[in-house]
């Protein structure tokens, strides 16, 4: 392995986070982020279910068969997202009606079939597990990122703790409606992905085509 | 000329290696904002021409000014038959009377002071706070700033309720100016009209302070709908009840954003636009195409619970924001398509958008400015296909 466990963990927070730079996820960051809470929730649905699949399908990895992998994967995943399903459902009831469907959708999340395919079938446990959480973690991190925007400047709170007191209950800020809206992650999104490759800027993909400059006589 | 040379004096110190040599979008904004820019096309092809970007902007600029002149007209003239009723208040007021002008509606003079008082903030901070985001723009990426803000910043002006704050003001145009056009490399590459994102922004944020029935006229207790949100309610028979003919509604004496009630004013930019050969004809004759043809056909199928399918083309044509939309922002070449065909096919797109919009989602009353920006996100999908039948038919001549 040319990678440490700890780069495993650490990369894909910001380096080779699976949202900003992989894209993978989208769907679920703009359904999920609207509150800090129901992102905190989600994420760690998805850390869970990332690091366990990782951990069971690269347990299983020598004796699937390639021509019905994607089965066997997709088995897995769907048990762990049942799990986590009826967990939050039995400890945490009225987040999970606000997650409603999403965490039903993980199983089609990218990323998680995206580490099982890409890294799980040609690694050891161990390594495919911290893999999977730290995926996980990106995906969280950038979750809990777009829902500090959002629910913030949306509502005026962070956790459903009031800290702009909006005009509706007596104080000065005017909420933004439009970033309670679904697609007002995109913005968030592209916001930040455009910060982080100014910041990194490795992570700039090459231009699909070439600007031709005239040259001046 | 002492402005001339002294403009000529500083100009070495912003050039490669002067001393301000980051600030030259700055200097060469305001050097080519008071004279004609020296820049000459330097490559081939050689097309004389006497039109540059400077004059297509400035032409757009004019073009807007009957609009600016009845919008501020109107504006007055609601505001002070609102006050008739419900008394004057306020900071413009305050200043009316020091001038002794007086709130009479009669009075087309008091109706233009008292409509430029509310458009001249507005203006203002459109243009302060877009123009510093334009700037920062310039100077980072080492692009111009070009007359194309000075169309962005008075568009979005008339297009804004003349009650809206103005801080939200500020967050719309700079909203419109960075992800409408910066992002995708500034003026001439952006596939929207920047003016209306700034728009749609605030609709979408602050929908309370952009719809309804007490944003139109800034009089404290005053509530007046537009004559769209009328005829959705209630049907567009009823608004001559309401002291709403079609003459008015053409004229533009009704409620609305700045410059979009009238539709008079439109036309004569439009007109203006047509002569000067930077509207292009097509364009307009696609969308009234579409909206007639559409709008005839719901008028034939009609409907018991929804008035709107009722209404017939030339009162969609004189509501809301259609011939404002018409007149400046179907035509904008750059986010419009670029073909011949494609432009029938665009502007009949939103013509078609309009009324489904209007009439059909009853979430929105009025529908010119998601149809626009609809349009502009398909402009360039419609020029591929005219783009690529035309290969197709040109490939069969020669089999």
């Amino acid at each position: 392995m040319a990678q440490t466990y700890r780069s495993q963990l650490v990369d894909p927070l910001v380096d080779n986070n699976p949202i900003t730079l992989q894209v993978l996820g989208i769907c679920s960051a703009l359904a999920v982020t609207s509150s800090m809470q129901v992102a905190f929730v989600m994420a760690l649905a998805v850390t869970m279910v990332t690091g366990f699949s990782s951990l069971f399908i690269s347990m299983l990895r020598n004796q699937i068969p390639s021509s019905i992998r994607i089965i066997v994967q997709m088995v897995i995943i769907a048990s762990l997202v049942i799990l986590v399903d009826q967990l939050l459902k039995a400890y945490a009831y009225e987040i999970s009606k606000t997650l409603s469907v999403f965490v039903g959708l993980i199983i089609t999340n990218c990323i998680v079939m995206g580490r099982a395919e890409a890294f799980a079938m040609k690694n050891p446990p161990v390594a495919s597990f911290i893999d999977g959480v730290g995926n996980g973690l990106g995906y969280g991190l950038l979750l809990l990122v777009v829902g500090f925007f959002r629910e913030l400047f949306g509502a005026g709170s962070l956790f459903g703790v009031t800290i702009l007191e909006t005009v509706n209950n007596g104080g000065w800020y005017v909420p933004n409606g439009m970033l309670l809206l679904p697609p007002s992650a995109f913005f968030v999104i592209g916001l930040l992905i455009w910060g982080i490759r100014t910041w990194k800027p490795a992570q700039v993909e090459e231009r699909e085509y070439k600007i031709q400059t005239v040259e001046a006589h | 000329m002492g402005l001339r040379n002294f403009f000529d004096r500083i100009e070495p110190q912003f050039l490669k290696g002067g001393r301000y040599e980051k600030f030259f979008p700055v200097y060469e904004m305001v050097e080519s904002f008071i004279y004609t820019p020296k820049t000459v096309t330097t490559a081939a092809p050689h097309a004389r021409s006497y039109i540059d970007m400077k004059r297509i902007m400035t032409y757009v600029v004019i073009a807007t000014i009957p609009c600016i002149l009845f919008g501020m007209y109107n504006t007055g003239l609601q505001t002070n038959m609102a006050i008739a009723e419900y008394g004057a208040s306020g900071w413009r007021a305050a200043i009316i009377e020091t001038l002794g002008i007086g709130f009479d509606p009669n009075n087309p003079f008091a109706n233009i002071m008292h409509g430029l008082l509310y458009f001249l903030p507005i203006y203002i901070v459109t243009l302060v706070a877009g123009g510093i985001f334009e700037v920062i723009f310039a100077v980072v990426r080492g692009h111009e700033v070009n007359e194309g803000f000075l169309v962005t910043s008075m568009l979005y002006t008339l297009i804004v309720p003349a009650t809206t704050p103005l801080w939200q003001v500020a967050l719309g145009i700079i909203f419109g100016v960075v992800i409408g056009k910066e992002v995708f490399g500034g003026t001439g590459k952006n596939f929207l009209n920047p003016a209306l994102v700034g728009r749609a922004f605030l609709y979408f944020a602050y929908p309370a302070y952009m719809s309804g029935e007490s944003v139109w006229t800034p009089v404290d207790g005053f509530s007046g709908a537009t004559a769209l949100a009328i005829s959705a309610s209630d049907g567009h028979a009823t608004l001559p009840e309401r002291g709403i003919e079609w003459m008015d509604a053409f004229i533009g004496t009704i409620q609305g954003s700045f410059g979009e009630t009238s539709t008079l004013a439109a036309m004569i930019g439009l007109a203006f636009l047509l002569i000067v050969k930077i509207a292009n004809w097509r364009l307009i004759v696609g969308c009234m195409a579409g909206m007639i043809a559409f709008s005839s056909l719901l008028n034939w199928i009609g409907s018991d619970s929804n008035p709107m399918f009722a209404m017939p083309w030339y009162w969609h044509f004189v509501l809301g924001g259609y011939a404002f939309g018409l007149a400046f922002m179907v035509t904008e070449p750059v986010s419009a398509s670029h073909t011949n065909m494609g432009r029938y096919i665009y502007g009949a797109l939103i013509g078609f958008m309009v009324v489904m919009i209007r009439v059909i989602n009853p979430a929105f009353p009025e529908g010119m400015m998601l149809a626009i920006l609809f349009g502009n996100v398909f402009a360039p999908l419609i020029d591929y296909f005219v783009v690529q039948a035309n290969i197709k038919r040109r490939a069969k001549r020669n089999v």
